[in-house]
């Protein structure tokens, strides 16, 4: 099992039970809904904006283990940040699980998000990890669906 | 377990001898394609390396070659689900095109406003959008058959659905996600009352237990060759003569004509009518061999090892606390859908992998199956003959484990 503790670690399966900003935001200026038909997940990520800072973030839904945590913990990495810190991380995360940005040897600012980088050795799971990302991605421009296909 | 001989079976699959992620390979995944065994494998080279050329048009030797094993297939195909005559077996890329054919061909034909397509709660994706891309062309509504809680279709619901309206009924023979056998030939007989014609979705009938379309009185039967231990690209659509010769043609394009002129056109007789094109012409001479294999096993003998599989599959994982078995069917073929409570299916499969596991997690391209069951997917188990109790003990052992990552 020491392939599968890189994927399944402590960490994201505490994510996984306790999704972390697991709900609505009534008073949400941006929403967009993020759906990978192939596995059947999908999301719906809330985010309210003021003075171009996302001051609050969240997200419903139902997914893989690996797309909750990953949701969750996008919540906690992108919440009080500027909309351009944001499609920062969002480009860095996506580089990351597509093996573009090596996580150790590049400048990044990912922080805990390093931990998916095990997703790239599981090819089919990618999409689970970035679903979120997307999702986000679209709600912070103002497109309202997203498909990881 | 019966005296049939699994391990003298699994001789006759190459792939089945391979490690993955450093374990033995276990494929429980043949509900969405069975493995090759070497006499598809020797059949298909020897085409390729000896016998390679186009079909029906060539005089030359290698063509006239290729057109006889070509139609020798079909001749197999044909004695294999007990057609009346050859020409009834048309060859498709799958059972996706034989679903698309029939409804765009007989939609286009006999399907007018108003009219109603029976279809099932329990189809294929591809047995649901051919339709109702007809439906919405012509105007006309499409009527569900309803199932129970254990994922068995309620006969009295689909007999009252039947009228003078009803054009035709599309069903499968067995689920893909719930592996429920469905009574086709009471509801082929229910609906030919009705004078009614019935499309039936072969796919996952017809690698667990012989079919015969005569003795059904099935309109149109299809099914696809890779689940039936051949070939990607090789399939079949039955239907009977007389159906057959009035539709019109689905695809048009060479091999399928009389005469052309700019003004007018003339179709060959059946089956040309319906394979435009060249076909996929190794794989379905590779469907041809896979038939051949199965009648070389006992292929009953193999089906009634198959299902003490499945029931012994059923039995050890249903005695899993948290495990739920998604289709209860009485009749059931080896396909055995499940869910673990708080994980999700995917995590299921992965976690399955890394034990050499294969098995399939999703929707099943069913999707209204799932929101039947109120579950985003399911993981399954699909069986062939050539899996064994000890692969059902493997299964049964990294499920646990599954639960154990997730407590």
């Amino acid at each position: 099992m020491s392939e599968l503790n890189d994927l399944y670690q402590e960490v994201i399966l505490d994510h996984n039970k306790n999704p972390r900003n697991f709900r609505e935001i009534e008073s949400a200026t941006n929403t967009a809904d993020g759906n990978n038909p192939l596995c059947g997940d999908a999301l719906r990520v809330y985010v309210e904006m003021e003075d171009d800072k996302v001051k609050d973030v969240a997200f419903k839904g139902s997914g893989c283990a690996i797309s909750k945590a990953s949701a969750s913990m996008m919540t906690q990495a992108v919440k009080g940040k500027s909309k351009e810190d944001a499609e920062i991380l969002f480009n860095e995360f996506h580089k990351m699980v597509t093996g573009e940005l090596d996580a150790e040897a590049d400048e990044n600012s990912l922080g805990k998000l390093k931990i998916f980088a095990g997703v790239l050795e599981f090819p089919a799971r990618v999409k689970c990890a970035s679903l979120s990302w997307h999702t986000l991605h679209a709600a912070l421009n103002e497109e309202e669906t997203v498909s990881t296909e | 377990m019966s005296s049939f001989d699994v391990n003298k079976i699994r001789e006759d699959f190459p792939v089945l001898s391979q490690t993955v992620n450093g374990k033995p390979l276990v494929y429980l995944d043949n509900g969405a394609s069975s493995q090759v065994p070497n006499l598809v494998i020797e059949r298909g080279s020897k085409y390729l390396a000896e016998e390679h050329s186009n079909i029906h048009r060539g005089v030359h030797y290698l063509s006239q070659n290729a057109t006889t094993a070509y139609e020798a297939a079909r001749e197999k195909v044909k004695r294999f689900i007990n057609a009346k005559e050859a020409k009834e077996c048309i060859f498709v890329r799958g059972c996706t095109e034989g679903c698309n054919l029939v409804a765009y061909s007989f939609g286009r034909k006999f399907i007018n406003e108003g009219d109603e397509i029976i279809l099932s709660q329990m189809e294929h994706h591809a047995n649901i959008i051919p339709w109702q891309v007809v439906a919405e062309e012509k105007g006309a509504k499409i009527r569900v058959i309803p199932m129970n809680e254990r994922g068995e279709l309620i006969l009295e619901e689909y007999e009252n659905m039947l009228n003078e309206r009803t054009k035709i009924v599309a069903i499968t023979h067995v689920s893909n996600s719930l592996g429920t056998i469905n009574p086709v030939k009471e509801m082929i007989a229910t609906a030919h009352k009705f004078g009614v014609p019935v499309f039936i979705d072969g796919a996952q009938a017809i690698p667990h237990f012989p079919v015969d379309v005569q003795d059904l009185d099935a309109d149109f039967y299809t099914f696809s060759g890779h689940k039936m231990f051949a070939p990607t690209g090789s399939g079949v659509l039955y239907g009977k003569k007389e159906w057959l010769d009035k539709l019109p043609p689905y695809q048009t394009g060479g091999g399928m004509i009389r005469t052309v002129t700019f003004e007018k056109t003339t179709y060959a007789p059946i089956p040309e009518k319906f394979e435009a094109g060249t076909p996929a012409i190794a794989a379905n001479i590779g469907l041809g061999a896979a038939i051949d294999y199965l009648n070389s096993i006992d292929f009953e003998a193999a089906a009634a090892y198959e299902h003490e599989l499945l029931e012994y599959a059923t039995e050890k994982l249903s005695a899993i606390e948290g495990v739920r078995i998604i289709g209860t069917a009485k009749e059931k073929a080896s396909v055995l859908s499940f869910t673990i409570e708080n994980v999700h299916p995917h995590d299921i499969g992965t976690i399955l992998d890394q034990q050499g596991i294969a098995v399939r997690a999703g929707h099943h391209c069913a999707q209204p199956v799932m929101q039947f069951f109120d579950v985003p997917a399911t993981a399954r188990a699909s069986f062939a003959f050539y899996n064994t109790k000890e692969e059902v003990d493997k299964l049964v052992e990294a499920v646990q484990k599954v639960i154990e990552v997730f407590a």
